[in-house]
């Protein structure tokens, strides 16, 4: 058997540096990386990189920055096994290696132009943030901005003080609910369900985005579509295990589709006849 | 010399003198009508009449069950290497339904973003194609697939036609096996038309095997996502993954890591995996898009049926019958297919 160095191998890796690590939750840490000569990663909001530690393995990680934030990127990590433990012993300085990004990520010239309805349940907080921070960035190029966010409890809420400037914008809506609220909530209590109906929007132009684990599609997409906003213009990102990032390894097929590149954000059209995608 | 001829008393000699200039891989009988490709040095124990496809199909050259892909060394930081490795090859004895999985393979493979460490194994292996001339078994369902008849993928082709074998040499590389070897004269037409009556009763031996068309495979499991057909499957099935290793055309792998002793080497590989077992679809909040066996099956059959023939327009099903071989539970292809179209007869 010969054994030969590939120089143009999809598995490379490019050498990441941490530049530094936030604690935002007990389980959720924010880790800002920056690639050689803070060069940009280039991704589109949406997009996920492989991330990967040496003798540990790699992880499909969202990107929850905005490309917009230029030299470096960021990604919100809840700690769950093995790879995101090692993670999360990593301190700035670290080394981490980084392939991708990968994927279709939120179609933004599309969304030029319309409202927008931002839905975030738990996690979902993470892909989303990049779109609508890329959003916040050029507010000009989008109509009304409509977010709600929905958390277990008020403990677990992700980018606290973002979400506190999302707040005070007068060009942003912003709602959230929690499950469970703790004895200081003024907020809203119940699912992110029960904040769509209270909503005002034109269902014509108004692109709804949905992230959050795989049992809120089903329930959010139902009020979204009560709301009468057409089902091209409600986009999902759904969660699959992507190994390989190349659509090749096959853990991340939905029917037709593979996840990893030809999602993870799909329109709702385009997958509503599709069992086991949402 | 595009067609060729090569006495049946030639093909030891054959192996041996190919074996001299590269590594040689053939189908070696081993027991219980099992049959194995494996590394020869000579023609002895090399089946080249008919045999049961092998426990493996050739896949295991173009895929090995276990490749390294990153070298890595963490002395100074997250330092790798991606590698690749291969082998000069030459496997002789491959049917038309190994043929056609080797096919399907390489589109996948060669589909963008291109799989490099696949492509480049791919083009060091020589391909030797053995007709059959009879049914190897019941499992079998080459017909059905179009695949009992050779459609290309092969370098050289043998056909037995009596007391030699005809040989189409399709490529340079099958010219220089012809030259190098010097053991095949030139076919002349009495040879065609021995090939022409080989085919001719071929026509009788081998027929659908199940009863439907080719093209219409896609539109019957259109219609049978929800059928009581995967329930049955749900209940026999063991996630044993047999049916996934021993599919010519299944490529689904996991990548992992191995670090040696020292813990600043080590390695990165990808290994065969199977949809068949429940982590496969597993995602990290801990739910499984595929948590029934039945659903897995049923995922394993559109792959063959249905999503491969929608994206490369043939079935990555090739009837060479090793699933149903493999399985423990005795889940049979041809009655799988039997009992859907039972239902929307």
């Amino acid at each position: 058997m010969k054994k030969v160095i590939l120089k143009d191998s999809k598995y490379e890796i490019k050498k990441g540096r941490v530049v530094s690590v936030r604690q935002m939750t007990d389980m959720e840490k924010l880790f800002e990386i920056a690639l050689p000569g803070n060069r940009s990663l280039d991704h589109e909001p949406g997009q996920f990189v492989e991330m990967s530690l040496f003798g540990v393995g790699e992880a499909p990680i969202s990107v929850s920055s905005s490309p917009t934030k230029r030299g470096s990127f960021e990604m919100c990590v809840r700690k769950v096994g093995k790879f995101t433990n090692a993670l999360h012993n990593l301190k700035a300085g670290d080394e981490i290696g980084v392939r991708g990004p990968f994927g279709k990520g939120f179609p933004v010239k599309l969304l030029e132009g319309n409202d927008l309805l931002f839905v975030a349940g738990g996690l979902g907080i993470v892909p989303l943030r990049s779109l609508i921070n890329f959003v916040i960035d050029n507010r000009r190029d989008f109509g009304k901005v409509n977010i709600l966010l929905g958390c277990k409890t008020p403990d677990d809420m992700l980018f606290g003080d973002e979400v506190e400037n999302w707040q005070k914008r007068i060009d942003v809506s912003f709602n959230c609910t929690v499950d469970r609220s703790d004895p200081d909530w003024k907020g809203n209590v119940g699912l992110i369900t029960s904040l769509i109906p209270g909503v005002t929007l034109a269902p014509n132009r108004t692109f709804a985005v949905v992230v959050g684990p795989p049992i809120m599609y089903k329930f959010v997409i139902g009020e979204l579509l009560t709301k009468k906003i057409p089902s091209r213009q409600i986009l999902v990102s759904l969660e699959r295990h992507m190994k390989c990032g190349l659509g090749k390894c096959g853990h991340c097929q939905i029917q037709n589709y593979y996840c990893c590149q030809d999602g993870p954000v799909f329109s709702y059209d385009k997958i509503k006849n599709i069992k086991e995608a949402i | 010399m595009q067609y060729a001829i090569i006495n049946k008393d030639k093909v030891d000699d054959f192996i041996t003198r190919l074996a001299v200039q590269e590594k040689v891989y053939a189908p070696v009988a081993r027991g219980y009508d099992n049959y194995s490709f494996e590394e020869v040095t000579s023609g002895k124990n090399v089946v080249s009449g008919r045999y049961i496809p092998t426990i493996l199909p050739p896949k295991k050259y173009f895929m090995p069950q276990r490749e390294t892909l990153l070298e890595y060394n963490l002395t100074e930081g997250q330092n790798m290497n991606a590698v690749v490795e291969y082998e000069k090859m030459a496997i002789f004895g491959v049917h038309t339904c190994d043929l056609a999985g080797i096919q399907a393979m390489n589109m996948v493979f060669s589909e963008k973003p291109a799989d490099i460490n696949y492509l480049i194994r791919k083009n060091k292996i020589t391909i030797i194609g053995l007709e059959c001339i009879e049914y190897c078994d019941q499992n079998a369902s080459c017909t059905l697939v179009h695949n009992h008849l050779p459609n290309g993928g092969y370098d050289m082709f043998f056909t037995d036609i009596g007391d030699s074998f005809f040989v189409h040499v399709a490529t340079q590389a099958g010219e220089e096996i012809i030259e190098k070897t010097k053991v095949f004269y030139d076919a002349d037409a009495p040879h065609m038309r021995l090939l022409e009556q080989v085919r001719e009763r071929k026509k009788k031996i081998f027929h659908d095997e199940v009863p439907i068309e080719y093209h219409e495979l896609p539109e019957l499991f259109q219609k049978s996502f929800d059928s009581k057909v995967w329930d049955n499957l749900d209940s026999r099935c063991i996630a044993c993954g047999n049916c996934t290793a021993v599919c010519p055309t299944c490529y689904c792998f996991d990548v992992k890591e191995e670090p040696d002793l020292s813990l600043v080497q080590g390695k990165r590989y990808r290994i065969w995996d199977s949809c068949q077992s429940e982590p496969f679809a597993k995602v990290s909040g801990g739910e499984s898009f595929r948590k029934m066996q039945g659903a897995r099956q049923r995922h394993r059959y559109f792959r063959k049926f249905k999503y491969q023939f929608d994206k490369y327009s043939r079935p990555h099903c090739t009837g060479c019958g090793r699933c149903t071989r493999a399985c423990m539970a005795k889940i049979n292809l041809k009655e799988t297919l039997n009992a859907l179209i039972a239902e929307h007869a």
